[in-house]
């Protein structure tokens, strides 16, 4: 297990490392001075050539980089051109919403994909399952945004029961009513990626299913139930584990779109929101705090999955 | 070439969803081939005085807020989405399978190919095209660009995994012992198996091409706003959506229907595959 985990943190960090130089140097690919980029278009000579002995963009880039890369370990992610004020600041004020939107989201792709994925998979064949199955593929083709649209035109313009935008933090006024804000947006996130794990539930069950030890444990009298929860699913879910670093990417990629949507104040809409301002330091600390989460999350994922099955070999 | 066309054909008469699937792939084709003779009326004619009309027996799918025909924007919208279809498949498949196959056969260029794939793997599928969107910027030719690097990277991935399994195939090991050369297995052994699979990935790397351009569009940052997308509909129409219902109804659903039926057809053909490839073609992304 150690030497297991020894080489796939040194896997991660060296894809860390190797995504970094491409991070760094997006600000660089961007067409013009990067000091205007830097600056905005509105920036005087003064202020540029300031900057330039500021940031030593007079040295070589390859010193740029590695003096780029002290800054973020010290936390340091430049500036944002926007708001004048950190980007680690920016970032860390969209966090809460990113962070509960995806937990909540989850939440709810457990609760409704693993479940459903078991029932359709002990049903297998029947008109049960085709039903299941075909609702979630539907689901996994249906835009998110698309989803959303129309949960706002039901639960809040129609029905009024869900507010339709915004969040306000659970630490002001409202306290964790304030949660009711992420409902639909939560829902909207949940259903393409609850359809890929019930399918998933469903496609590992029945893999399990037909195995030799199944076999033997129906053989050996075990009620057909308790075969079910305790030999299949509990093989299965380990299919499941594994999808859950792919799972998160989707999360990050959709949420970009669901924030905007529901005009939620997270790291989604702050990524659109500095594209269209040019706000470049932001985009590139956005980019390189996700790739750093996504890069842990699938860490723990391998490394969890090695504990749940230690017949996982390294590769 | 008749037997290839059968053997393409029998998943679908088995299965008549996927068989609708398909049937809806080649009605949208044809929509979007047709479009000027199929569209009732010029898809940016302007009309002020039938602004936001629900569906009716002159705009069966209603107008938007300018006035514009609803259906003949969406059958317009086909001509896009088969355009960024075919070009992010084109681009995946032109740039993913050689780099997948050279990096099979030559063991030495392939950890550092398959290196590069991780690191461009590590970045969320969208996050990696609003990047490059932002280098290269808004377009339909950048979009697909963007939107083609990111199924690049698991096209050749799949593609690097099928031919280390084909590698170690009997006939192959036969073909290698009797002197044949790298290149003559590619041609013999490795590209003819590979059609399958590929195709396979092909209607799924399609089907995700459609979410992703919508997304791009409904941000703003995919196909400019003259041109009539599904994306740029919805993302226009967004603020009507309590006056006008149906004005988002119908391009989301054109969308939907589209990814759905790729989803139908690429199933369809995954499960008639040897089942030894079959597992191998699950890391597509979003």
């Amino acid at each position: 297990m150690g030497s297991y985990a020894m080489h796939r943190t040194a896997a991660a960090v060296a894809t860390l490392a190797a995504a970094s130089v491409i991070i760094f140097f997006f600000i660089h690919a961007i067409p013009g001075d990067p000091l205007y980029v830097l600056l905005g278009d509105s920036a005087t000579p003064d202020q540029v050539d300031a900057l330039r002995t500021r940031l030593g963009l007079d040295q070589p880039i390859v010193f740029q980089y590695f003096q780029w890369l002290a800054n973020v370990a010290r936390g340091d992610l430049g500036t944002s051109i926007f708001f004048q004020a950190p980007v680690t600041r920016v970032i860390r004020d969209g966090a809460e919403t990113s962070i509960l939107l995806a937990s909540i989201t989850m939440i709810w792709i457990t609760l409704i994909g693993v479940p459903v994925g078991v029932i359709a998979a002990m049903r297998h064949g029947s008109w049960l399952d085709q039903c299941l199955s075909g609702v979630a593929m539907l689901l996994a083709s249906i835009p998110t945004f698309w989803v959303g649209l129309y949960l706002i035109l039901i639960f809040a313009a129609w029905l009024g029961w869900l507010p339709s935008s915004g969040y306000p933090s659970i630490f002001e006024q409202g306290g964790l009513t304030n949660l009711r804000y992420l409902l639909l947006p939560s829902l909207a996130l949940a259903a393409p990626n609850a359809a890929l794990i019930l399918r998933l539930t469903r496609a590992s069950m029945l893999d399990v299913a037909r195995e030799d030890y199944i076999r033997t444990a129906r053989a050996k009298g075990i009620r057909p139930m308790r075969v079910i929860l305790r030999h299949i699913l509990r093989n299965a879910l380990l299919a499941v584990v594994s999808a859950f670093g792919f799972t998160f990417a989707a999360l990050i990629s959709e949420a970009v779109v669901t924030e905007t949507v529901f005009a939620l104040p997270g790291i989604g809409q702050l990524v659109v929101q500095s594209i269209l301002r040019r706000d470049y330091p932001v985009i590139q600390g956005i980019i390189l705090v996700t790739v750093v989460l996504y890069l842990a999350v699938n860490l723990l994922v391998d490394l969890s999955y090695r504990l749940l099955d230690p017949r996982v070999e390294l590769s | 070439m008749i037997a290839a066309t059968r053997s393409f054909l029998v998943p679908f008469i088995r299965r008549p969803v996927a068989a609708a699937g398909l049937g809806i792939l080649v009605c949208m084709t044809a929509a979007a081939i047709l479009a000027p003779i199929l569209a009732p009326y010029d898809p940016s004619k302007i009309e002020p005085i039938s602004r936001l009309l629900p569906p009716n027996a002159a705009h069966w799918f209603g107008t938007d807020q300018f006035g514009r025909d609803i259906l003949s924007r969406v059958i317009y919208g086909a001509r896009l989405a088969l355009l960024i279809g075919v070009g992010v498949v084109s681009f995946a498949l032109i740039t993913g399978v050689p780099a997948g196959v050279l990096s099979a056969l030559y063991p030495r260029f392939g950890r550092v190919m398959m290196r590069l794939i991780d690191v461009l793997m590590s970045f969320p599928a969208l996050l990696l095209a609003l990047g490059l969107i932002v280098i290269l910027g808004r377009g339909v030719s950048n979009a697909i660009l963007a939107i083609g690097v990111v199924y690049l990277t698991t096209t050749s991935r799949i593609t690097y995994g099928l031919t280390l399994r084909l590698r170690t195939e009997t006939y192959v090991e036969a073909a290698n012992s009797m002197g044949a050369g790298a290149l003559w297995t590619i041609r013999k052994h490795v590209l003819p198996n590979l059609v399958s699979p590929l195709l396979v990935q092909a209607s799924f790397v399609f089907a995700f091409a459609q979410l992703s351009a919508a997304s791009l569009d409904f941000l703003g940052l995919g196909a400019p706003p003259e041109i009539p997308s599904w994306g740029n509909m919805l993302a226009e129409g967004r603020i009507f959506i309590t006056r006008a219902p149906w004005l988002l109804f119908f391009p989301g659903f054109a969308i939907a229907i589209t990814a759905f039926s790729l989803n139908l057809v690429g199933d369809a053909l995954r499960d008639r595959l040897d089942p030894r490839f079959r597992n191998m073609l699950n890391g597509n992304r979003r």
